[in-house]
């Protein structure tokens, strides 16, 4: 009987430890990072707009599938990268999302609509 | 009577570290950021005070993801900094000086933070050279202009991986870096990140508070 409760306790501490080594590895975070900020830095540093396009799109699709969010600023980069390629349908589509996602961008990107509507640069 | 003395100092070491600790811990002023409740930053370009030019461009594009893990909305940085260009301002100092009442017409945020950069990049010595970066900020509510929160912090490459804090903010530092490192062959890139993690977090000693976006909003 005794061998038995030491493989239980033996068997319980296993278990701890790998939740544990679970958190410990894998940090969740709210939202997937690995795409936006390296592209806002390439547009800082005055990269082209249609490479960090692509990144973006393609990051996008990746967060979709994995089921996770874009973070705050995603969307509204990417629609200020589409206006400087000419494509106003899609930048209005991407203001939107930020908005819908995120209500508290609500008067910033109703700022910059307005700025398209007018035909103003961004 | 050595051995007396032995014991008293073997008691006396361990009070010094526990007065230690105390004093780094002076609790921070909340008042202001709890009756303020700020929901979304508008982040603007920091001040670098620093001889490497690109100081300011690395730490505006790492700013966000400390500020919204820690549940805030941020202001999409390059936007922001597109929509002064556009009214003719590109001097950090010059839009810091902006008034508030234009930036919350503009953004419409609820707060905003002025960071400054005091230290970026390398400095060598015969042996070897350390990458240091040292930013802080202030948080001002753009109601009212009261100071809701103000931090500094900084971060090197010289320090252990086990030696970063400690906790959640240790975990996020280690992910924020790990992310950025495959991304950039800039040395002082992946530190400026370190050293927004450590300083705009939230949850931290004298830290940010968690926003409305985060689990744990008003847990504090």
């Amino acid at each position: 009987m005794k061998p038995m409760i030491s493989k239980t306790a033996a068997l319980l501490a296993l278990v701890g430890c790998a939740a544990l080594t679970g958190c410990a590895s894998q940090p969740k975070t709210m939202y997937q990072w690995d795409g936006y900020q390296p592209q806002v830095y390439e547009y800082l540093k005055g990269a082209s707009p249609e490479q960090q396009i692509a990144a973006m799109e393609k990051n996008l699709q990746d967060i979709s599938a994995k089921g996770n969010q874009a973070p705050p600023g995603f969307h509204a980069q990417l629609g200020m990268l589409y206006s400087i390629s000419g494509k106003p349908d899609q930048v209005i589509a991407q203001f939107k999302d930020e908005k819908k996602l995120f209500p508290e961008s609500g008067p910033y990107m109703d700022f910059l609509l307005g700025k398209m509507e007018k035909g103003e640069k961004l | 009577m050595m051995s007396r003395m032995v014991k008293i100092a073997a008691c006396l070491v361990p009070a010094i570290f526990m007065f230690g600790c105390a004093t780094k811990s002076v609790p921070y002023d909340y008042t202001a950021f709890k009756a303020a409740k700020p929901r979304s930053i508008v982040v603007l370009p920091p001040l670098n005070n620093s001889p490497d030019v690109n100081a300011g461009n690395s730490v505006y594009a790492q700013v966000t993801y400390p500020l919204a893990e820690a549940g805030y909305y941020v202001l999409p940085v390059a936007l922001v900094s597109e929509t002064f260009k556009q009214n003719g301002l590109t001097n950090a100092a010059d839009i810091h000086g902006v008034d508030i009442k234009k930036l919350r017409e503009i953004f419409g945020a609820d707060a905003a933070l002025y960071m400054t950069i005091s230290k970026y990049g390398s400095t060598y010595t015969v042996v070897d050279s350390t990458v240091v970066v040292s930013v802080d900020a202030k948080l001002v509510d753009l109601k009212t202009g009261a100071l809701l929160w103000q931090g500094s912090a900084s971060a090197s490459n010289k320090e252990g991986n086990n030696n970063s804090g400690g906790g959640l903010i240790g975990i996020l530092v280690t992910a924020a870096v790990s992310q950025i490192i495959n991304s950039t062959t800039d040395a002082s890139h992946p530190i400026a990140s370190l050293a927004n993690v450590r300083l705009l977090s939230g949850g931290g000693d004298n830290g940010l508070l968690y926003g409305p976006r985060s689990s744990r909003y008003l847990t504090q």
